[in-house]
């Protein structure tokens, strides 16, 4: 039946990509659960349009994992055919939206990773996974500088929107830590200069953060544990209640097409 | 007609096309058509997107093959293209005078101060960094006291 789960079988290449495109295609729908329920009309506008951004990007990245794999896989079946298990995005970007505050935080704690990691990504060996980059790293840009400004405001605010922010913080820490590493499939990519290496970007990221937490009056944790699987399909529960949500529909009613 | 003559012709029907989005511009205009040639036996018409997630690129498609079939050529073959990647500075002089027109503050790089579009004043700010389309942030003028949009630079 169409509606069984798929497994992808692509080389490295291809699931380089296709983990790429489950960090963007995550977030992004994270970012639409607040559609109708933003705090304000501009904000709706915006959290809407940063996701529109993020899934565009992860159906160019899906769109090439599939060319590459060649198994007659589309963008579509990636997205809504694939377990859990078999997702291979950041822990970061399945968590929850929690307040605004969380959101937001969980917002530039990403976008000062995924700015300079498109913008690194540029200078990619593979020319595809460069020509998306180069419209990758100005929208991440233009997310990155949204995101800052409601940390400033946020943590610069209010008692309340201060503690919330810096709760959000201390919350979400521990999912940073795997951003800035590489597993054996990641390596040889490095070493080809297709993929970027995560190690030079997190200098680039604490720089930026300082900053804008600096301005927030937040202080960034301490990096203590630092929780890790993401990329190997080691996720916590939340993800598989947003696939539920998220392929609901393809799995009910397969193939349906608006 | 001479494969030259046609592909100019052709040229200039995907050159008329309104962009959905912004129907006072074509695609021309705007940047985003980037060639029509003939490639394995067909016209091939190369667009590129403006955002990552343009939702107006399937319906850019489907015109251009509409209009092609109109003009009586068919099959027609939309190619789309990412390198290099489309940026505010691919909307040609004209495109930036019709969109003045239509009430749109042309995009202009950095911190450049933004002009009204209605009253010339430089009196502006930004309401919103996101507006109603990818393409556009929301502004205000402090003069004529009405909001217009802005295509961002990007």
């Amino acid at each position: 039946m169409a509606s069984s789960s798929i497994v992808f079988a692509g080389p490295p290449l291809a699931q380089y990509a296709l983990r790429r495109a489950d960090d963007a295609l995550l977030l992004g729908h994270r970012l639409s659960e607040w559609c109708g329920q933003a705090p304000m009309l501009e904000e709706e506008l915006a959290l809407a349009n940063i996701a529109l951004d993020l899934i565009g990007q992860a159906r160019l990245l899906y769109a090439y994992a599939a060319e590459i794999e060649a198994a007659g896989h589309d963008e579509d079946q990636l997205a809504y055919l694939r377990d859990a298990q078999h997702y291979g995005n950041l822990l970061l970007v399945e968590q929850p939206n929690g307040d605004f505050a969380a959101t937001m935080l969980r917002q530039l704690l990403y976008s000062a990773y995924a700015w300079p990691y498109w913008q690194a990504m540029e200078r990619s060996a593979d020319a595809t996974l460069a020509a998306i980059a180069a419209k990758a790293a100005k929208e991440c840009a233009y997310h990155h500088r949204h995101a800052a400004l409601w940390v400033v405001r946020l943590g610069d605010g209010t008692a309340e929107s201060h503690r919330r922010a810096q709760q959000a913080l201390d919350d979400l820490w521990m999912f940073t830590g795997e951003m800035f590493t590489a597993d054996a499939l990641e390596a040889p990519l490095i070493t080809a200069g297709i993929a970027a290496d995560p190690a030079l970007l997190r200098p680039l990221w604490q720089a930026s953060l300082d900053e804008t937490f600096a301005e927030a009056t937040l202080i960034a944790p301490a990096d203590g544990w630092m929780q890790q699987g993401g990329r190997a399909g080691r996720h916590g529960e939340h993800l598989g209640h947003l696939l539920s949500e998220m392929q609901y529909l393809q799995r009910a009613h397969p193939g349906v097409v608006w | 007609m001479s494969i030259t003559a046609s592909l100019t012709r052709a040229w200039r029907i995907a050159a008329d096309i309104a962009d959905p989005e912004l129907p006072m511009l074509s695609i021309a205009d705007l940047g985003i058509l980037r060639d029509v040639r003939w490639e394995d036996g067909t016209v091939s018409v190369l667009i590129t997107p403006t955002y990552s997630g343009c939702p107006a690129m399937s319906a850019i498609a489907d015109d251009i093959t509409a209009a092609f079939a109109a003009a009586g050529i068919a099959p027609v073959h939309v190619r789309r293209v990412l390198a290099p990647a489309w940026s505010s500075d691919w909307i040609t002089p004209a495109g930036r005078r019709k969109l003045a027109a239509a009430g749109i503050a042309p995009p202009t790089p950095g911190s450049a101060p933004i002009a009204c579009p209605r009253c010339a004043s430089m009196e502006t700010a930004m309401l919103s960094p996101f507006g109603t389309t990818a393409c556009r942030a929301l502004w205000r003028c402090r003069a004529c006291g009405e909001p217009f949009d802005r295509f961002k630079c990007h």
